[in-house]
């Protein structure tokens, strides 16, 4: 579904992200691990297509087509998600309004009916539960006033109702009471399935205690230098980052 | 309201049906230039009776007296008030065969305001065919507020069939010496419209000058008054979302209102005349003087607007308080585009007791624009627990604009409580990207954004203008993003 090659990107001249190579196919859950600045927000960013960061090397092909060529908003329409580590608030539009109006242009996009209104209400309710959130929820505008669960919890929901085929979850455990968390994580897991995939960023491993990855990825000063299944989580949860920090360190002194 | 004079009434409207306004747009154009014998004559062509001439004769004396003000944050070359015909018959538009033969771009611009094909044929000129008959509209319209004895015409109508009710309000919200652009109106006024709703009347539908048939062509100096009698209720709507096309540079229209004891007017007006091309080419001057009295207690008078048109907008309607308790409310949109400039604002004069009065201001500028808001808010000696609550926002969109903020206040009775917020903001980069990210065009984004940032105003725009405004405010900011 999605293919890394060698990607380069940076801000305002500073190279981030130097030369990542990642395959992630349909039915596969990803984590992405590191400690503070080694690029794992920026690799989400990038994925979704924020102007900002620039692309100096690399490819990353999406389905088939050239990701990077695409438009933020094409790349939401054909299935890319960002659940935003933190969501913005929108002043006076609200919950409602901004997810019908997303999903209708993901549908057109694709060439399906608009949902009317009764048909996006039903649809909207039934997902609510998968986070549970309160009706009341959906009037109020996107984000605001909301604590920093309920933020959380709502990009969890719009997920739930866009359905994406590839959602790249850029730290939406932090900030997470373990309440939270679980329904969170119990949300993420329900919306799993063989035609979808997910990419978790994330700085603890205790998210991945209720989303069971199949990889663990340990980004690095820009690059992945370590790849595993599960149980590298753990190890990395009982060795600290250090570990990774020192390994790295040796071999860059035996090169 | 005893039958007969239901039935007089009734008499009245037909009459003018027959007679009125209709006939007189035979009459000539008068040569350009202002001088007494122009009024003479303006006033001679619509048959006015003798107080209407003596008042246009004083207006025009006073003017004479007058200079141009320029105290306002607007820049534009001088006018020439002698190049001007203050009295022309209104122009019978060509009449076009079909949709095909209008400017194309103005017909995207409909299509985007959701504007239905006849009434697109309507406002383009087009013949219009059996299926939307507006004359059949219009007289149902009026046989209906007939039967309540409201009266709803044009003010050349209400000249001549109500002289006693116009000779009675005309000029006691704006006097003729008032400022130099509503004395000049009064002087040449040529039409507009005159509503009365009597005592306890409750009018049952909106007035709107679009219902009144010959409205469209009331010309550059456009003159409204709106009586509400004790107890009666009426919203009032001034314009229509579909950008007219003007030949007429220089606007200056007056509108009064008068509330009478537990009356209620609400007002509310979508202007978006011509603005000028993307480098300030051409435009409309809107110099306008709107202003209502809260004359009876416990009354009410809201102002609702928003501003997408005109090169040049200088308009802030006002309330003034007279009568104790009474409640004065403005709720305004103006967006500026390209270079687009607007100081428009409110007063609030608070006279009576109790008196209370909201502000809230929506500012948006984009490209080149300059938008400003200025607002008075006067608590007389005698205005005992008055209460004023004002909030000012602006939005900027890039860094070309400008947004500014002129507030006056003069408290004269310590007891007053005044509150005034003023916020700048700009759209967010970030919030333009969240938006993207769930599928939603930048353009689609900044519409979402401005219309949630202008939703208190939108909230008091009757349903179906609201859903007009919500897609003229994303049309007029068309191509503001870079």
């Amino acid at each position: 579904m999605l293919e890394i090659k060698n990607l380069h990107a940076g801000i305002e001249g500073n190279e981030i992200l130097k030369g990542i190579d990642l395959k992630v196919n349909a039915g596969e859950v990803h984590a992405i691990m590191g400690p503070n600045g080694s690029g794992k927000s920026t690799l989400a960013q990038v994925l979704a297509g924020k102007e900002e960061y620039e692309v100096t090397q690399g490819e990353v092909t999406y389905k088939g087509k050239n990701l990077l060529d695409l438009a933020p908003e094409d790349r939401a329409r054909e299935g890319v998600f960002l659940a935003f580590q933190y969501p913005v608030e929108i002043p006076g539009v609200s919950n409602t309004n901004l997810l019908k109006t997303a999903l209708n242009e993901i549908r057109k996009y694709r060439g399906e009916e608009e949902l009317d209104t009764m048909e996006f209400l039903s649809l909207i309710k039934e997902k609510m539960k998968l986070v549970e959130l309160d009706q009341k929820f959906m009037s109020r505008a996107v984000n605001e006033g909301f604590s920093g669960g309920e933020k959380k919890r709502n990009e969890i929901f719009q997920m739930a109702v866009i359905q994406p085929k590839l959602a790249i979850l850029d730290e939406t455990d932090s900030g997470l009471d373990i309440d939270a968390l679980k329904i969170v994580a119990n949300g993420v897991s329900k919306l799993r399935s063989k035609d979808n995939a997910t990419i978790l960023v994330t700085h603890y491993q205790r998210l991945l205690n209720y989303i069971v990855p199949d990889f663990v990825h340990v980004l690095y000063q820009g690059k992945i230098v370590k790849s595993g299944g599960k149980e590298l989580a753990l190890a990395l949860e009982e060795k600290g980052y250090d570990w990774i920090k020192n390994e790295n360190m040796k071999e860059a002194v035996t090169q | 309201m005893s039958s007969t004079e239901v039935s007089k009434i009734e008499e009245l409207a037909n009459k003018e049906y027959k007679y009125g306004f209709v006939s007189e747009i035979e009459a000539d154009s008068l040569p350009n230039g202002l001088n007494e014998d122009i009024i003479r004559q303006l006033s001679a062509i619509k048959k006015e009776p003798e107080f209407m001439l003596e008042w246009r004769l004083k207006a025009y004396k006073h003017w004479l007296t007058m200079k141009e003000p320029h105290w306002a944050n607007v820049k534009y070359p001088p006018v020439n008030y002698q190049a001007i015909s203050y009295y022309s018959a209104p122009k019978k538009k060509p009449t076009l065969k079909s949709l095909d033969e209008v400017d194309p771009e103005l017909l995207e611009v409909y299509e985007k305001l959701g504007i239905s094909l006849d009434e697109q044929k309507r406002l383009t000129g087009v013949a219009v065919d059996a299926v939307f008959d507006s004359v059949s509209v219009a007289t149902t319209f009026k046989d209906k507020l007939n039967e309540l004895g409201i009266i709803f015409c044009s003010f050349s109508e209400a000249v001549q069939n109500h002289p006693e009710l116009v000779k009675k309000y005309l000029g006691s919200v704006v006097p003729y010496t008032d400022n130099y652009y509503a004395t000049l109106n009064s002087a040449v006024f040529s039409d507009g419209s005159f509503a009365y709703i009597p005592k306890g009347v409750r009018c049952p539908m909106e007035l709107s000058t679009y219902f009144r048939i010959n409205a469209a062509n009331t010309g550059q100096f456009e003159r409204t008054l709106i009586v509400a009698e004790e107890g009666s209720y009426v919203s009032y709507l001034e314009g229509c979302t579909a950008p007219m096309r003007d030949e007429n540079q220089l606007h200056a229209a007056v509108v009064e209102l008068v509330a009478l004891d537990d009356a209620q007017i609400k007002y509310s007006t979508v202007q978006n005349w011509y603005p000028g091309d993307k480098n300030g080419k051409g435009g409309i001057y809107n110099f306008v003087t709107k202003r209502g009295a809260c004359r009876g207690v416990n009354s009410k008078i809201s102002w609702t607007q928003v501003e997408t048109g005109s090169a040049i907008t200088w308009k802030y309607p006002s309330c003034i308080l007279q009568g104790d308790n009474s409640i004065g409310e403005f709720y305004s949109v103006a967006m500026t585009n390209n270079l687009q400039q607007a100081d428009t604002g409110t007063k609030m004069i608070h006279l009576g007791k109790n008196t209370k009065s909201t502000i809230i201001s929506k500012g948006i500028s984009a490209g080149k624009s300059q938008n400003s808001y200025r607002g008075l808010v006067k608590i007389a000696k005698k205005a005992e627990n008055a209460r004023n609550f004002s909030q000012c926002d602006s939005l900027l969109l890039g860094d070309k604009c400008g947004a500014h903020t002129f507030p006056y206040l003069e408290i004269n009775n310590p007891g007053a409580k005044v509150e005034h917020e003023a916020t700048t903001s700009k759209i967010g980069e970030d919030q333009i990207f969240y938006l993207n990210q769930r599928g939603i065009s930048t353009e689609d984004a900044i519409g979402l954004i401005v219309n949630g940032y202008c939703k208190e105003v939108l909230a008091e725009l009757p349903m179906e203008f609201a859903v007009e405004a919500t897609k003229l405010l994303s049309v007029s900011l068309e191509g503001s993003v870079g």
